[in-house]
This record gives structure tokens, C-alpha cells and sequence, in this order.
């Protein structure tokens, strides 16, 4: 018995770690605005806002599913002028991945035409989901 | 939108693709033979395991003799789209487990079983993750990693004490 307590604990462990995981990744969660939260600026994602919507992704090397999330993030925006889409590379920026307390790859944060986050999908979105932020977003 | 769409987008960096399936069959054959290791704490199993982690961390996930079983009796079955991978994340899930795996032998060699339990545990936890939800170990930990390491280096710098990252 004793040697079947250890496998017991790893899988039951790791089996409902991995049910939150495929849970949460992925998920867009909206978040009020809330007032006095500072604004990210062009200069900080070192890319003109857009003027609706910009979708800033961090993403890393050891990360399958940020290429996905880059292009489907790129393919969504290509055809709205008013959203643009901001992929940075979280290891070289930590500054930033601190302040916003990024903690894993990719992480995708929607910010508003002022610049504020309303929104923040860890792991790899659903175009529907991010469509239907988008749209909900004036 | 199947992950092969994906490669056109991929212009700016120099990756190399694999079939992403490969690595996840490489987890669940890694599931097996940790949860052998953890039942009846071989040597010989472990020193193999070690092996196969080195080879797929050092030569990469393409080397690793899980990645040529799949090749030659799995791949040969499957049929549909092909979806493909960057070959670095699984290559850091390799380095990580080849790092448990090594302080679970020396812990074995020196007879400390309460590391080694632990190291096979967190390998196992690992591998069975990946092998059945897919999970992505370098998207969790690398930035975690960097930021720490980031987070000491700046402490080293007396100038810097006042103002010290919160990692």
C-alpha cells in the first residue's frame, strides 16, 4: 500500500489541476473598468493604440499555443480598422509583464480606446469570444 | 481553424515544426514508465527514463526514442490534418523533466527515497498533464522563471535596493 499512496496523490493532484487548467485557459474575462487604474500608453507597447480596441498579447518562446493565438488574433483584426493587435515578447519586456502581472503565456489584455483593460484571456481564446468582446466594446 | 493555417503568419522567426502530436504520445509512453518507476523504484527503469529526457532536451524532441516509436507504429495509423508545433516548447518540457528525473536518481543512488518520490511525483504530474489535457509546461513556468531570475539579478545591484521588483 504504501507504494500506491504517492501515484494516488500525483494523479489525483494533477487530474483536477488539469480540469481547472483546460477551464480556465482560454477564457476571456471581462473586467469593469474600474476608475483610477492607469492607462497603458503607445509608448509603453510601443505601438500606436487603436482607436476602439487594441488586443496586447504576450507570448514566449516555449509556448505552442501563442502562435495560434497570434494568428488568430492577426486575422481577426486585418479587417477592422479600428482594433489593432499588439504581440510582445514577455521575456524581454518584465517591466510591463510585472506591472500587469502577467504570469504565463499567452496572455491577451483588451484595452479600450483610452487605453484602459477590460478584458484579459489567459491561454489561447476563442474567436467567438474575443468577437463578441470586440463587438461589445464602443 | 486547424494550427497548419498557422505557418504563414510565422515569417519573422527561424522555427523548426514538428508533428504536435508526437510529443503528446511521447507524455503518455513517459506517463507509463514514470508511474512504473514511482511503484517500484528501478534503477534501471530511471537511468532509461534520465536517457530519453537527455536526448530529447540536448538533441531535441525528434531524437527521443518515444518520438521514433511513434514514427515508425503510430504516425503510420493516423490520418487528417497534420497539426504542427514549434520544436522549442517541447524541447523545455524535456529539459525540466530531465532535471527531475537527474535528482531522482542521485536521490535514489543515495537512498534519499523522500526526494526521490517527490522528483518522480512532479515528472509524473507533469507528463500525465500534457499527455491528457495538453498541457503546455513552458507557457506556465518560463515566464514565471524569468521573472524570478530577473527579479534576483536586480537585487544583487545595491543601487537598485530601493526599488526592488515584486518578481
Amino acid at each position: 500500500m504504501d507504494n500506491y499512496l504517492p501515484i494516488l496523490i500525483v494523479f489525483t493532484l494533477a487530474t483536477a489541476y488539469g480540469l481547472w487548467y483546460q477551464r480556465s485557459r482560454g477564457k476571456l474575462k471581462n473586467k469593469s473598468s474600474r476608475l483610477g487604474k492607469p492607462a497603458l500608453t503607445a509608448n509603453e507597447i510601443g505601438q500606436e493604440l487603436g482607436s476602439r480596441v487594441t488586443l496586447v498579447q504576450f507570448s514566449s518562446a516555449f509556448c505552442t499555443p501563442c502562435r495560434a493565438t497570434r494568428a488568430l488574433l492577426t486575422d481577426i483584426t486585418a479587417d477592422l480598422d479600428d482594433v489593432v493587435h499588439v504581440d510582445i515578447d514577455a521575456e524581454k519586456n518584465l517591466d510591463l509583464v510585472r506591472r500587469l502581472d502577467v504570469r504565463s503565456t499567452p496572455t491577451t489584455l483588451v484595452l479600450n480606446g483610452a487605453g484602459v483593460e477590460v478584458g484579459r484571456a489567459i491561454g489561447a481564446p476563442k474567436r467567438a469570444d474575443v468577437m463578441a468582446t470586440l463587438n461589445g466594446i464602443k | 481553424m486547424s494550427i497548419t493555417n498557422v505557418l504563414k503568419f510565422n515569417t519573422t522567426e527561424d522555427v523548426k515544426l514538428l508533428d504536435a502530436r508526437g510529443p503528446r504520445f511521447g507524455a503518455l509512453l513517459t506517463t507509463i514508465v514514470l508511474t512504473a518507476i514511482l511503484l517500484t523504484g528501478s534503477l534501471p527503469l530511471l537511468l532509461w527514463q534520465l536517457g530519453v529526457f537527455a536526448l530529447g532536451a540536448f538533441a531535441g524532441p525528434q531524437a527521443s526514442p518515444y518520438a521514433f516509436i511513434y514514427r515508425k507504429f503510430v504516425k503510420p495509423r493516423l490520418s487528417g490534418d497534420m497539426p504542427t508545433e514549434d520544436s522549442r516548447p517541447p524541447q523545455f518540457a524535456q529539459v525540466v523533466g530531465f532535471l527531475f528525473a537527474l535528482t531522482a536518481t542521485i536521490s535514489l543512488l543515495a537512498d534519499v527515497s523522500s526526494v526521490f518520490t517527490v522528483a518522480v511525483g512532479f515528472a509524473l504530474a507533469a507528463a500525465f498533464l500534457n499527455a491528457v489535457f495538453n498541457f503546455c509546461l513552458g507557457c506556465e513556468m518560463y515566464l514565471r522563471i524569468a521573472r524570478i531570475r530577473s527579479a534576483i539579478s536586480m537585487r544583487k545591484t545595491p543601487e537598485d535596493s530601493y526599488n526592488l521588483p515584486n518578481l
